[in-house]
């Protein structure tokens, strides 16, 4: 990757993306189709803002963030970082790259080498890319441990000595170590009790802040979501159904789906039991993806050519994109 | 409270697990009730001790480390704790039944939707063989399942998610308990799916006019379906109280910190609320004094030195915490009871 700065103004751009994984079968493992994971998303991500990605189990979330972190090479689009398109970016500029966006995960344990310390577990990626020796690295390492709100001594221990909430702290600040410039975070609270995900939440938003990152914030849960994000994307089945600033597409969501979901959600006041949307069915095979618009087969407000048309993102108000033929 | 008031009275219930040769107490003197078509709520974090209790209700603890220790579980009046295995078998799907988080483990895979719920009313009921099918089939339609004449022949693997906690409501409610017990029945299951499981929890409730008692540890759920809601904290009640003054007059300093610890839709913050620390595991319980201390923004002095109690502040409203132990009419007895 040439390093002339291109001072854009977004730090992210991804242009009708796609990802399918084959499906093989048979004798020979032929492949005998597609899982459509990603199947058209496109989305900017300005300098120093948190979009959040949102949407329900199998709906594409993780392929998309790992897709665009070129963990995998994507089926279709294209995936400009920094103004450079990235997606077809192999070898030493895919290492590049990798400095600057970093993950986490959702499932610390998983993600964490039990076999090693926390103090190396943090400094291996700066050692990977010849920031010094764990030894002449080691100030700076206790230096975020600390930032990220772990004791004194965790250098030393090893990560089933943490709770979870720890364990993501750990992963947070491995993903620092080379002060990227994007992170994607996979659902990095779902796997905490609430008065935990409520400490990494504030910290999230802290380090954002003081390190100026650029947030992909990927989650199922849409109330977190949105006090994560300045900017929200829903997606439905593979596509991103509905882009709004995160208030505007609680107060006044436009696509059916994004209606339903908000409706959906239980909310933490007995006194405030709205009416629910609530939808029939489950969630279509990624593999057998329904003609025209994905969501028709539950939508309330199908209409006879929805399942003929594909509906695209549009613009609906301002700053406030949707995919649904309604508004076309 | 005479019999009829009460469905299920759960009274200074003493849970243990033998860990290493110690007995540590995951339920730690837990009361509540039930009272007949009432939906209760359990709530508190991971590892408080939900499950437990309500495995202890069912009598279905591990055998080979766990045991009630103390306390009584009147159903109907009657103390199930003592009961026996056989005993238990007659109430267990007939009077009281049980759904799970994660169906497919109470699901037997190698048999078909329809003989699973087939077995359930041979088991407790008296109808005649040749009604029984027709019955499981109208029962999976009672719960919203549309193929249910096919489903019927088919395997749990074969079905979603939400399609499987449709089978286990049908099942539990084969033989019109009078008390459901639901352990996280929507955690594992998408929201717009979660949304359709609570609806037909509800409809069904009123339908068969069952007690439910529903555990789970998202307050949303709480708000949407409770009447009345016990908080636990590591393995004891901490405030139990109906659905409106937990959310509007929340007492206990853990209740309080939770409330305002989860992102609300509704409000934009910049900072949660947060709860220092962690849950206490089971082994590092605090001998004495009340488990929530080292957490608490209020504690005190006396919050080391002695177990609080629960006792109620008004009617109807009852809290575990030294803040309020004056307030407690019967304040004196009961701390002589303790001691
Ligand atoms: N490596 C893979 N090979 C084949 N199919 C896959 C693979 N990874 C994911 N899928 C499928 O692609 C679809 C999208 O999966 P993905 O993990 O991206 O969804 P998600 O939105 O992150 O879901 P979750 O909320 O459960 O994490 C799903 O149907 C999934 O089964
Ligand atoms: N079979 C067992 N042996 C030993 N300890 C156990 C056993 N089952 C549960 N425990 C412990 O008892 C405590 C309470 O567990 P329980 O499963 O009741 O929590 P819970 O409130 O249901 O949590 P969750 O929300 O995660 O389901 C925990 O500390 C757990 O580790
Ligand atoms: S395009 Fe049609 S089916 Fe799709 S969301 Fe809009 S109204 Fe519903
Ligand atoms: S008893 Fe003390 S430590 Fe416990 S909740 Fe009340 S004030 Fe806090
Ligand atoms: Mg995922
Ligand atoms: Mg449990």
């Amino acid at each position: 990757m040439t390093k002339e700065t291109v001072q854009s103004e977004h730090l992210l751009q991804v242009q009708e993306l796609k990802k399918y994984y084959p499906v093989r079968g048979g004798f020979f493992r032929r492949k005998v189709g597609d899982v459509k994971a990603v199947d058209n998303i496109s989305l900017e991500l300005k300098r120093g803002e948190t979009f959040g990605l949102v949407g329900e189990s199998g709906c594409g979330k993780s392929t998309a963030g790992r897709t665009i972190m070129r963990l995998f090479k994507p089926t279709g689009g294209k995936i400009l970082f920094e103004g450079q398109d990235i997606t077809e970016l192999r070898g030493s500029g895919l290492r590049d790259l990798r400095r600057d966006i970093q993950m986490v995960f959702q499932d610390p344990y998983a993600s964490l080498n039990p076999k090693m310390m926390v103090g190396s577990i943090v400094s291996e990626p700066m050692i990977n890319y010849g920031m010094g020796s764990e030894s002449k690295l080691k100030d700076e390492v206790m230096e975020l441990l600390k930032r990220v709100g772990l004791p004194e001594d965790a250098y030393y221990k090893y990560p089933h000595e943490f709770s979870g909430g720890q364990r993501q702290r750990i992963g947070i600040a491995r993903a620092l170590a080379l002060k990227p410039k994007l992170i994607i975070a996979d659902e990095p609270v779902s796997a905490l009790d609430v008065s935990v995900q409520s400490q990494v939440l504030n910290l999230l938003k802290e380090l954002q802040e003081e390190f100026q990152l650029t947030l992909l914030f990927i989650a199922h849960d849409l109330s977190v979501v949105k006090h994560m994000s300045d900017r929200i994307g829903v997606m439905y089945l593979g596509n991103l159904v509905e882009v709004a600033d995160g208030e505007d597409l609680y107060k006044d969501p436009k696509h059916p789906y994004t209606q339903a979901l908000i409706s959906a959600i239980p909310q933490p006041d007995p006194r405030n039991k709205s009416e629910r949307v609530i939808l029939s069915g489950d969630v279509p095979s990624p593999q057998n993806p329904p003609t025209g618009c994905p969501f028709h087969p539950r939508c309330p407000k199908v209409m006879p050519h929805c399942s003929e048309v594909k509906p695209q993102l549009k613009e609906v108000n301002r700053d406030h994109r949707a995919a649904c033929l309604l508004y076309e | 409270m005479s019999s009829q008031d009460t469905l299920l009275e759960v009274k200074n219930l003493h849970t243990g697990f033998n860990i290493d040769g110690r007995v540590h107490h995951a339920v730690k003197d837990v009361s509540f009730s039930v009272k007949p078509k009432e939906v209760v709520c359990i709530v508190g974090e991971s590892g408080c001790g939900k499950s437990v209790m309500s495995l202890s209700v069912m009598n279905l603890l591990p055998k080979h480390n766990g045991k009630i220790d103390k306390g009584e579980i009147l159903f109907e009046g009657r103390d199930l704790a003592p009961l026996s295995e056989k005993e238990m078998n007659a109430i267990r799907g007939k009077d009281i039944s049980m759904i799970f988080q994660e169906p497919m483990t109470a699901l037997n895979p190698v048999l078909t939707i329809g003989y699973q719920l087939d077995e359930v009313l041979i088991n407790h009921t008296t109808i005649s063989k040749e009604e029984i099918r027709r019955k499981s089939v109208s029962l999976l339609k009672q719960v919203g399942i549309s193929r249910a004449d096919q489903i019927v022949n088919e395997y749990p693997h074969q079905l979603s998610g939400g399609m499987r906690q449709r089978v286990m409501i049908a099942i539990a409610i084969a033989c019109q308990p009078k008390l459901l017990i639901a352990d996280e029945p929507t955690t594992a299951l998408d929201v717009t799916v979660q949304a359709q499981i609570l609806e037909l929890i509800g409809k069904i409730q009123e339908e068969v006019g069952m007690a439910v008692l529903l555990i789970t540890h998202d307050l949303g759920v709480v708000a949407e379906m409770a009447d009345r809601v016990v908080v636990m904290y590591a393995g004891q009640v901490v405030e139990e109280t109906d659905v409106d003054r937990l959310f509007y007059e929340p007492k206990h300093p853990y209740t309080k910190a939770l409330l305002e610890s989860i992102p609300k839709m509704d409000e934009k913050r910049d900072v949660l609320n947060t709860i220092e620390g962690i849950v206490p595991s089971l082994k590092n319980m605090p001998e004495k004094g009340c488990r929530f201390v080292d957490r608490c923004p209020a504690a005190m002095d006396v919050c080391r030195e002695m177990d609080p109690i629960l006792g109620e502040t008004d009617k109807g409203h009852a809290v575990r915490c030294f803040l309020y132990e004056e307030s407690f009419p019967q304040s004196s007895d009961k701390r002589a009871e303790v001691q």
